[in-house]
């Protein structure tokens, strides 16, 4: 079957903003943010029919300015977060704000689906999340399986801790922290922690990455020099609390114990050029998604530092043996970490990756010329990792 | 009678045996059977066979034969028998008077027996008569014999007794005069007739006596054993009389060694405080001077005086080893040979054999002998382990080859002893610790010339900035401090000549430990396994990986950052790496085996693994060069990209300072690389790139792509154009493998940078002026970069890419003039 085929989809605009609809479990959907500075940018909505290999997409107008960072609500479906910049008075200015898609997006789409791209929808702001005095806004993080009332937004080198009130239509700070140093810190990318109750949360800021705790704002560990340049992005293991990826400037991607800063736990380094985006899979924690302005989207298979990393195999004769194959998984070695694939579909420089939140052996990544391809992971790997 | 018939006839042989066979069958006496025709002539009528037939004979010749031939026939046979007649007659004269003269004889001989056998008569009678009388006188003899046997028994006892009596008087004399033999003696004599006769008081005040005297000998024997000095023949005697005297060999032995014991004990504490006192690094000059001054004074072999041993602080290994060797060696030497005399060789001879005393004394010398040897060899070793500076090889070269030597004497004199080989052993172990010392000391050595190195790189030197090449002159601004050290090759030169000359050095004062007049050298471990583990793998090899892995090193802990270590030297150890995989390490190899006649036994690293590594090496060093130095202007570029405002900028009037600063140091690496890399290979290039001023920047593809991106009526096709391009470049790989020239290292770089360039591009927005601002800025590396590369293409298409974005991330794109962007640049 031509199944592991990627499907290439191309958006009209340049775009760097990707996410997974975090609170859709049954659908294989992602959003896309475009960057234009001429034209109206769109949020596309790309549905992806796994039976038949088939794309669908919707468009929603985000009149607001260029898309650099988009996220979804873990409780509705609807509701979304963008890092924006707008343009005026030959100013640029950073912003965020929470937004709903209008609840009719689906059904306009049906109706004409060629039509879609000429007619959008636009998308109904529920409320910004500025600060002015905390400066540009670099991206949103919303709580990790929470109801969707809890955000944190990244601007300079402020992290701020919004509450979303009456449906998301208020948000108040209600705790910030401040990175304080020499120089113009500022944050570049972060991550909340969907361990120890969500309350921890990691940002990168040139090349550190840092810790904090959210319960008193303060630092909780420091990573001083975790890549040899900027830190691009980070991730934690949804299934190890210590385990934190972070990939960087230095064109690699590092495996990190917060408990013990000092050393990585592991360092890949597979990609010709900056990484820009780490993934870990939601499931399967040995897979590592990321994406790099080399082009490429490199799919690795970290099975050593994962949480089952003597993994699940048994081979085919003994899976007809019957159950007394379990004891031998565990006297097996290790397996190998290894770079699973290397996708080459991009032209351009990769500048996100996701995994789908619904289908596990399925991920989307995007160029910055607009092309969005989704794979998935190949079906041998598959079936070595669940048999 | 036969006989005499042969002997009577001197006829020829023939015909006398036929004659004699015709006799023998007329007398009957055909018991021989001898004669082939007797036994063949059953035809009877062969006239000459024993079954002649006449009858039959005469038929058959009356039937077979004419008359004429029974008339020859008959004379024929009268003739035979006439003839055969006169035989016979002439055998009976022949032998008739033998036959008389015998008759006579015999009857002669009847008459005298009958004579002689009264003479025998007579004679029996006298003999009977005499037989009588000597039985008479020995009948009255009898008395006075047994008389005479008693006196005689009586006459030896009193001596006995005499002499049992006088004994106790002649031992004392004998103790007196220290004739300790003859007392023995004497008393061993009396020994066994005391010991009988105990019983009688007289005897026993007798032996007792005795006892006592022999108690005071034996105590003045082991008085004389004990104070030793004596000499080793008296020492000899001692023992012997001792042994005799019933003294319990095992004790004796046990005392001699102990005595010994304490002699070299005392040697080997001198040996020792000389160990303690010793300040390791102390003058190494004075103690090789006071070396020769001993050697020159004293015969080194002299070993009866201990040497008047005030513990001197600073010997050198030489001269310890010697007088351990003088001392200890040779007086343990001593022990042995008087020990074997004594105790080994005499008793074998005498009857003490038979108590296995040999063996006994045997398993004693060799338990004494081992275990001051072990006391002596950790000694020893413990020396050897102080000798840490590598200076002079030859120093302990020969004070191993000493110690060795001197060991031989004690495996001559103690066959099957375990301390030559535990010798060779302690020198197999300072050779390789020797080796192990070598091998660190070059290692110091290299990390110390590339410190060297670093500083000599580190210094600034008046730039050569005149003589750069290209880019360099026109820039007007200084050449920077970086540029060219002077001697980037001189340099390479330098550590790589001094490199190899330690390696010789080393090489040479290691190859003292296989030199011919060395005695350990023909062991089978300096032979084989010294020269191909030792020296070939763990001193040469080793050396290699460690060059190899510390420049490894050097990329990996650098910092990413690129600030420990100076690009510079990595691209001077990155060729180093390759020469070393190009040649040197081949000849090193070649050296070595040469110089060690290395048979390898065991697998060796083969030159091609070495090669391999080096290679990795310089390619990792240059790698790393390529990327350090990318950094830096990467660098450059992103600050200058990220610190500006790009919508509010001024109309661009000049290139920024910024790349005048990237074209200036791209120029010196390029001076810097290629002082050691060759020129490498270009794409051909285009006939207007030799040019200073080229306008490809500006074709008509850039030109279309502008317009289709400011056209806002197709907002779809805005990267189509661009994708399309894309689609037929090849993909680049920024962070690559460069090959070992100067135009893939300064692709390499500039690719880094401008990818950089682009990236941070991407993430800003620009104004009008700050889009023509990249545009000045992009036409102005053009114009110098192309030259740097292999492919101009690549510079081409990274800085279209770069205004292609500007351009995209532009508020107000209005594209600058070509001409006006020209001038600009060309103003600098």
């Amino acid at each position: 079957m031509e199944d592991d085929a990627p499907v290439i989809y191309g958006l009209e605009f340049q775009a760097r903003a990707l996410t997974a609809q975090t609170a859709e479990t049954d659908a294989i959907r992602f959003l896309v943010g475009t960057q234009s500075l001429k034209f109206d940018n769109q949020i596309h909505i790309i549905d992806f029919d796994d039976e038949n290999n088939i794309i669908n997409k919707n468009v929603l107008l985000h009149q607001a300015g260029e898309i650099w960072h988009i996220g979804a609500s873990p409780a509705d479906k609807a509701v979304l977060t963008t890092c924006y910049n707008k343009t005026s008075d030959s100013r640029v200015v950073s912003c965020a704000a929470v937004w709903r898609m209008p609840c009719d997006w689906e059904t306009g789409s049906h109706e004409s689906p060629d039509d879609s791209a000429h007619n959008p929808q636009t998308l109904e702001l529920l409320c910004h999340l500025d600060d002015s005095t905390h400066g540009n806004a670099a991206c949103v993080l919303w709580e990790p399986m929470g109801d969707g009332k809890r955000v944190i937004s990244l601007a300079d080198n402020h992290a701020l801790l919004w509450d979303l009130q009456e449906s998301s239509t208020q948000a108040t700070v209600s705790s910030t922290a401040t990175l304080e140093g020499k120089g113009q810190l500022k944050f570049t990318s972060g991550k909340w922690s969907p361990h120890h109750n969500c309350g921890q949360l990691a940002t990168a800021n040139d090349t550190a990455i840092r810790g904090w705790d959210l319960r008193t704002m303060s630092q909780i560990y420091c990573i001083e020099n975790a890549h040899g340049q900027l830190v691009r992005d980070l991730d934690f293991n949804p299934n190890r609390q210590y385990y934190l990826a972070s990939c960087g400037d230095d064109c690699k991607v590092k495996f990190w114990d917060v408990r013990n800063v000092q050393e990585p736990v592991k360092t890949l380094e597979e990609h010709s050029h900056w990484v820009w985006s780490v993934r870990y899979n939601h499931s399967h924690d040995q897979l590592v998604l990321t994406a790099s302005s080399d082009s490429r989207l490199i799919l690795s298979n970290m099975v050593s530092i994962s949480s089952e990393p003597f993994g699940h195999l048994v081979d085919d004769e003994e899976l007809s043996e019957g159950e007394d194959s379990h004891q031998e998984d565990k006297s097996k070695e290790p397996l190998k970490d290894s770079v699973v694939s290397t996708y080459e579909e991009h032209e351009d420089s990769v500048y996100a990756a996701e995994w789908s939140s619904a289908d596990p052996w399925l991920f989307a990544s995007l160029s910055y010329d607009g092309r969005l391809v989704i794979n998935r992971v190949p079906r041998a790997l598959k079936y070595r990792i669940l048999l | 009678m036969e006989g005499e018939v042969d002997g009577l006839v001197p006829e020829d042989p023939g015909r006398r045996r036929r004659v004699h066979g015709m006799l023998k069958l007329y007398y009957g006496l055909n018991n021989e059977g001898k004669d082939p025709e007797q036994s063949e002539s059953l035809d009877p009528c062969d006239i000459n066979g024993p079954h002649f037939d006449p009858e039959v004979y005469l038929n058959k010749l009356r039937r077979e034969r004419s008359l004429a031939e029974l008339m020859d026939e008959e004379t024929c046979m009268v003739k035979q028998i006439r003839s055969l007649d006169s035989d016979m007659q002439t055998l009976v004269y022949e032998n008739y008077n033998k036959f008389i003269s015998a008759t006579d004889t015999i009857r002669k001989m009847k008459n005298d027996f009958k004579k002689m056998e009264d003479e025998m008569d007579c004679l029996s009678a006298n003999m009977a008569a005499i037989t009588d009388f000597s039985a008479r006188i020995s009948g009255t003899l009898q008395d006075q014999h047994a008389q005479i046997t008693k006196l005689s028994g009586v006459h030896t006892l009193l001596r006995k007794l005499q002499f049992l009596f006088e004994l106790p008087a002649r031992l004392n004399k004998c103790l007196e005069l220290q004739a300790y033999a003859q007392a023995v003696s004497s008393h061993r004599r009396a020994r066994c007739v005391l010991q009988q006769y105990s019983h009688l008081p007289s005897f026993k005040g007798i032996q007792d006596d005795c006892h006592a005297i022999m108690d005071k000998l034996a105590q003045e024997l082991r008085q004389k054993f004990r104070d030793g000095g004596s000499s080793a023949k008296d020492l000899s005697e001692c023992v012997e009389l001792l042994l005799q005297l019933d003294e319990p060999a095992e004790e004796l032995c046990d005392k001699f060694l102990s005595h010994a014991r304490s002699r070299l004990e005392s040697d080997l504490q001198s040996l020792e405080a000389e160990i303690r006192p010793y300040s390791s690094t102390s003058s190494v000059k004075d103690a090789s001077a006071r070396r020769q001054s001993t050697a020159a004074a004293g015969s080194p072999s002299d070993t009866s005086p201990k040497m008047s041993s005030l513990p001197s602080p600073n010997t050198d290994i030489l001269e310890f080893i010697d007088r351990g060797c003088n001392e200890f060696v040779s007086s343990l030497c001593l022990v042995i040979t008087s020990y074997q005399e004594l105790f080994i060789n005499h008793a074998q001879t005498g009857e003490l054999a038979s108590k296995n005393i040999p063996q006994m004394a045997n398993g004693k010398l060799h338990a004494f002998v081992d275990d001051l040897a072990v006391r002596y060899f950790s000694i020893v070793e413990r020396r050897i382990q102080e000798e840490k500076g590598v200076g002079d090889n030859s120093l302990l070269v020969r004070a191993l080859d000493r110690f060795h030597r001197r060991l031989q004497a004690v495996a001559k004199l103690l066959p099957g002893s375990a301390v030559p080989n535990q010798g060779t052993e302690i020198v197999i172990r300072a050779a390789t610790e020797r080796v192990k010392q070598y091998l660190s000391a070059l290692q110091s050595f290299y990390m110390d010339s590339l410190t060297d190195v670093r500083q000599a790189l580190a210094t600034p030197r008046l730039s050569v900035g005149a003589s750069v090449t290209g880019g360099g002159t026109h820039l007007g601004g200084p050449v920077s401090s970086r540029d060219a050290p002077t001697s980037l090759p001189e340099l390479l030169s330098s550590l790589s000549a001094s490199i190899l000359n330690q390696i010789k050095s080393v090489l040479a004062s290691v190859h003292l430990f296989t030199a011919k007049d060395i005695t350990f050298s023909n062991k089978p471990y300096f032979k084989g396994e010294f020269c191909s583990q030792g020296v070939r793998e763990s001193l040469v090899v080793s050396f290699i990986r460690f060059v190899c892995h510390s420049s490894r090193q050097f990329c990996e802990s650098g910092g990413d950052k690129g600030g420990s270590t100076p690009p510079a030297l990595l691209l001077l150890l990155s060729r180093l790496c390759l020469d070393y995989e190009t040649s040197t390490i081949s000849y090193i190899l070649t050296l070595t085996d040469e110089q060690f006649l290395v048979q390898h036994h065991s697998p060796v690293t083969p030159v091609t693994t070495l090669c391999a590594e080096a290679r990795e090496a310089a390619q990792k060093l240059l790698n790393h060069y390529v990327k350090v130095q990318g950094l830096i202007i990467s660098q450059m570029l992103r600050k200058s990209v990220e610190t500006r405002d790009w919508v509010n900028t001024i109309e661009p009037r000049n290139v920024r300072a910024v790349m005048k600063r990237v074209v200036e140091d791209t120029t010196s690496i390029d001076v810097q690389v290629g002082l050691l890399y060759e020129e490498g290979v270009r794409k051909a290039h285009s006939s207007d790139s030799s040019k200073r001023t080229f306008s490809v920047y500006s074709s008509s593809r850039q030109q279309a792509r502008y317009a289709a991106s400011y056209t806002p009526s197709a907002p779809m096709d805005t990267n189509l154009l661009s994708n399309i391009h894309k689609l037929f470049s090849e993909r680049i790989d920024i962070f690559s493998s460069v090959e070992f020239n100067k135009v893939s290292v300064m692709t390499g770089i500039i690719k880094i940078s401008l990818k950089t360039f682009l990236e941070c591009v991407r993430l800003r927005t620009f104004g009008r002026y700050g889009l023509q601002q990249i545009q000045v800025d992009c036409h102005y590396l053009q114009m110098y970069l192309w030259r740097f590369v292999s492919d101009e293409n690549l510079v081409h298409f990274l800085l279209d890419e770069i205004v292609g974005s500007s351009a995209h991330r532009c508020l107000d794109p209005a594209p600058m003039e070509q001409s006006v962007i020209e001038v600009i640049c060309e103003r600098g």
